[in-house]
């Protein structure tokens, strides 16, 4: 039982991470549009963009994570959700493009124009990913996606009360989040005045998910009571618990302009809503699956648990050092290092034993793979036929290159 | 709709546009991967030029690492959305595939996914990277990134393979049993000729495409050290990484020969099993023959088989309703070759320049061929990617699981399929005009601004 289950946990802390991390950008992407006619949004909008570059792309990698393992281990349930909500997923995949084309568009705006319009494309996708991916977690929690090809609503399934207040808190929290750690940033920098800006925005944007959060207990409320149940009912309540008075303290710390703690404390608080989630409903994934009911064969639910965890030894070690050296602020300022003027007197290389070591690799290498058949001759063949390239390429280029240099 | 010798995940359904979803996921295909080729060869190149730079002290090598850099992570933005789309689309519009073959093949993507992941993580360091870390840590930070485009675009491949020569589980009463997702994905004889094709390949087109933009600088007459430069470090892995894909290739059709002798047929258009067949050139495919081609004797024999009379399997092996489309797939296998052999003949007339006269071709014809091979040879990509997945057909996973059982019964295909055309075409229009900007951004060689690319 823990084996089938271990997968679907890795899920959750993927989707609470890109919740969280990626949330974070997008949110970023929701100042940009929420700013547009104020006398410091030009600062405001670069820094929101700033902020991000360097951590856009990793961030956003969660979700790739969360749906490649969830294909994986869960490969009924996960063809199930994503046939019946292809339009709110399509859509939100349609967002996320657009947001990385204005990510990349922007490092070629050269006037203030040109990246105004490219920020409004990244804004309103920056709503858009979150809106439709809230959807659609409202229509798997309300339980209206069954089992099978499409076998749900196309449209109902995603447009429901419950859905769309889901959608509105997903945006909400995005911008919360950002605010908050853009004012950690700003804070961290020493740059007062957009400090305050971003410190009211957090604080607004708190209260406007606190009270859709609020609001969205009614919708369900009305729209599903069952769940509204398991929601403020046993193994779910503690974590509604924490996250609310997370969510409060976070306001509190945002306040007093503490905000290194508030950044845990939001994420914290988002994390736990997703906890709450999945407690309510465990062991169901869809009406009628269980986790255990859905999960792959043995070997490759062993092989999902190695491999996530073998990964994980590698990724974090570099996730770690990617967000102190953003967080440092290591990559905002560029300091000056010299390029050492070496007088290189070495002309490089001798160009003809290693052109004719080449010329040896491609006889030997058509020889093993084109005319031997057995696959050991094969493997050495193509070896060969990269020695062949490798040497070619120091035969030509390194003398081509020193000689080059050496006439400037 | 063909009866399942299994049973898949869902029931099968009754899809009308089961070709519009082939072709929304070939067109994705197509966008992503020539983002995969640079994804595999350009770090290499910008890696080395940085080193060249450190080592010589030479301030020229780091401008061009710096700004090729700056390429390189625009790509790779392009790439993650293009990425992103496909892994979408494999549960937008394949649930069935994923749904019964997940446990199989997907184990493969989770751990690419972890390669992706520390390549965001490292060309993120990289790029913001200059002149904040020292040379020693910002070369250590690019060497992830040439790993994991290496092991990435492996586990992709391996997917791939196996959906060409399936194996790793067994079918017990209908069911999938037995799976052994290891086995499935890297104990596969198929990856490894995928794989070393498509790295080749990999270095040809961006090799060709990055040589051909300093090429148009020279017709331009723009030709500086830095321009000589740039020209030739990609143009010289390209020269000689041509010739050699001529003998993978070879051996890739040999082993096509053996495992999926169908779809050999449907690149020869041989219908009847033939000993000592000829391989045809160019020609037209109707009535269960080649029309219009010339034929060379004997020659598809001793390609495939080694042999002046071996057999050559045809079509008429299968019933009708297991062929794929014989022109298509004819067809993007000449314009492949026909593509891939110019080249080789550019790179024999360039090698053949240093060999003899030891510096680079003067001809202006020369740099205008190179200015269109770098197009031509993302034209022989997607021609092979079209060769190897439509050949495929009517199959998405070989000679078990037909592609039609496997589309996704939702509504709208043609809707979603138009209007990701559409953002394709918005895509790849702000990646030109990003590209000719960062091209066009002043090469000031003792003192680039270290901000550039944040403060546009």
């Amino acid at each position: 039982m823990l084996l089938q289950s271990l997968p679907m946990v890795f899920i959750l802390a993927g989707l609470a991470l890109y919740v969280v991390l990626g949330g974070a950008d997008l949110g970023a992407g929701f100042w940009q549009l929420a700013t547009v006619r104020r006398s410091n949004a030009r600062d405001i909008r670069d820094y929101a963009h700033r902020s991000m570059g360097p951590v856009w792309e990793t961030n956003h990698v969660w979700l790739i994570f969360v749906l490649t393992v969830f294909w994986t281990s869960y490969p009924k349930a996960f063809g199930s959700i994503m046939s019946t909500l292809a339009i709110p997923l399509f859509i939100a995949l349609l967002g996320i493009m657009a947001r990385g084309a204005a990510y990349a568009l922007r490092a070629g705006a050269t006037t203030p124009r040109e990246s105004g319009r490219i920020d409004a494309m990244f804004a309103l996708s920056s709503v858009l990913v979150p809106f439709a991916l809230g959807t659609a977690i409202g229509a798997i929690a309300t339980n209206r996606v069954p089992v099978g090809n499409a076998a749900g609503d196309m449209w109902s399934s995603w447009l429901n009360p419950t859905s769309i207040v889901i959608g509105v808190l997903a945006v909400a929290t995005s911008a919360y989040l950002a605010a908050v750690y853009l004012a950690a940033d700003a804070g961290h920098d020493q740059e007062h005045t957009l400090e305050r800006s971003f410190r009211l925005r957090a604080l607004g944007s708190g209260v406007a998910a606190g009270t859709t959060a609020i609001g969205a207990v009614f919708v369900l409320n009305a729209d599903n009571h069952r769940l509204f149940h398991s929601l403020l009912s046993g193994r779910a309540l503690p974590a509604v618990i924490v996250s609310s008075l997370a969510g409060l303290a976070t306001l509190l710390l945002v306040y007093r302009r503490r905000y290194e703690p508030a950044r845990y404390g939001a994420s914290l608080a988002v994390a736990a809503i997703i906890a709450g989630w999945a407690l309510s409903r465990w062991p169901t994934i869809l009406p009628g699956l269980t986790v255990h009911e859905a999960a792959a064969g043995h070997d490759t639910l062993v092989c999902v648990v190695v491999a996530v965890l073998g990964g994980a030894v590698i990724l974090f070690p570099a996730l770690v050092l990617l967000f102190r050296l953003t967080l440092a602020g290591r990559f905002r300022d560029a300091e000056h290092i010299e390029v050492e003027e070496r007088t290189v007197t070495r002309v490089g290389p001798n160009a003809r034993p290693l052109a004719r070591a080449a010329g040896a690799c491609l006889i030997a290498g058509f020889g093993l793979l084109n005319i031997a058949n057995a696959t050991w001759a094969h493997a050495v063949g193509v070896a060969c036929l990269i020695g062949f390239v490798g040497l070619g390429f120091c035969a030509i280029v390194l003398p081509a290159l020193y000689r080059e240099a050496a006439t400037r | 709709m063909s009866a399942l010798p299994f049973a898949s995940a869902f029931p099968p359904v009754d899809q009308h546009y089961l070709l519009q979803a082939r072709q929304m996921q070939a067109l994705s295909f197509a966008v992503h991967i020539p983002l995969v080729a640079f994804g595999i060869s350009f770090p290499v190149m910008v890696l080395f030029v940085e080193w060249l730079g450190h080592r010589r002290g030479d301030e020229l090598y780091l401008t061009l690492a710096r700004r090729w850099s700056k390429v390189m992570i625009t790509l790779f933005a392009v790439g993650v959305i293009t990425g992103t789309v496909l892994s979408f689309e494999m549960g937008l519009l394949w649930p069935n595939f994923t749904g019964t073959f997940g446990p199989v093949f997907g184990l493969g993507f989770a751990i690419e996914g972890f390669s992706f992941f520390l390549e965001a993580i490292f060309i993120g360091i990289y790029v913001y990277g200059w002149q904040r870390l020292s040379p020693r840590a910002h070369m250590l930070s690019g060497v992830p990134i040439v790993i994991t485009g290496v092991t990435g675009s492996l586990l992709v491949i391996a997917v791939n393979a196996w959906m060409n020569h399936p194996g790793g589980f067994s079918l017990r009463n209908g069911k999938v049993v037995n799976v052994h997702p290891l086995r499935a994905l890297l104990g596969n004889s198929y990856l490894w000729n995928e794989l070393i094709h498509m790295y080749v390949a990999g270095y040809i087109v961006s090799g060709f495409i990055v040589a051909g933009c300093y090429a148009f600088c020279r017709l331009r007459g723009r030709w500086t050290r830095y321009e000589r430069t740039a020209l030739t470090i990609p143009l010289t892995i390209a020269a000689l990484a041509a010739p050699v894909q001529m003998l993978v290739g070879d051996w890739v059709a040999r082993e096509v020969a053996q495992e999926q002798p169908i779809k050999l047929a449907a690149i020869e258009g041989l219908y009847k099993t033939t000993r000592g067949a000829s391989e045809h050139l160019l020609g037209w495919y109707s009535d269960n023959q080649m029309k219009g081609a010339i034929a060379i004797p004997h020659l598809l024999s001793i390609l495939t088989d080694h042999s002046w009379n071996g057999r050559v399997q045809g079509l008429d092996t299968v019933p009708a309703s297991q062929r794929p489309p014989v022109n298509v797939v004819h067809w993007a296998f000449q314009l492949m070759v026909g593509i891939g052999s110019l080249l080789a003949l550019v790179s024999v007339i360039y090698l053949g320049v240093w060999i003899w006269r030891k510096r680079l071709p003067e001809s202006p014809w020369f740099y205008r061929l190179l200015v269109v091979s770098g197009p031509l040879a993302v034209v022989a990509l997607i021609s092979g990617w079209v060769v190897t997945e439509v050949g495929r057909q009517p199959w998405v996973v070989y000679r078990v699981m037909p592609t039609a059982a496997a589309v996704t019964g939702a509504h709208g295909i043609p809707v979603g399929y138009g209007v990701l055309a559409f953002a394709y075409l918005v895509v790849a229009g702000g990646l030109l005009w990003v590209l000719r900007r960062l091209a066009r951004a002043p090469l000031n060689l003792s003192a680039e601004p270290p901000n550039q690319l944040q403060a546009a």
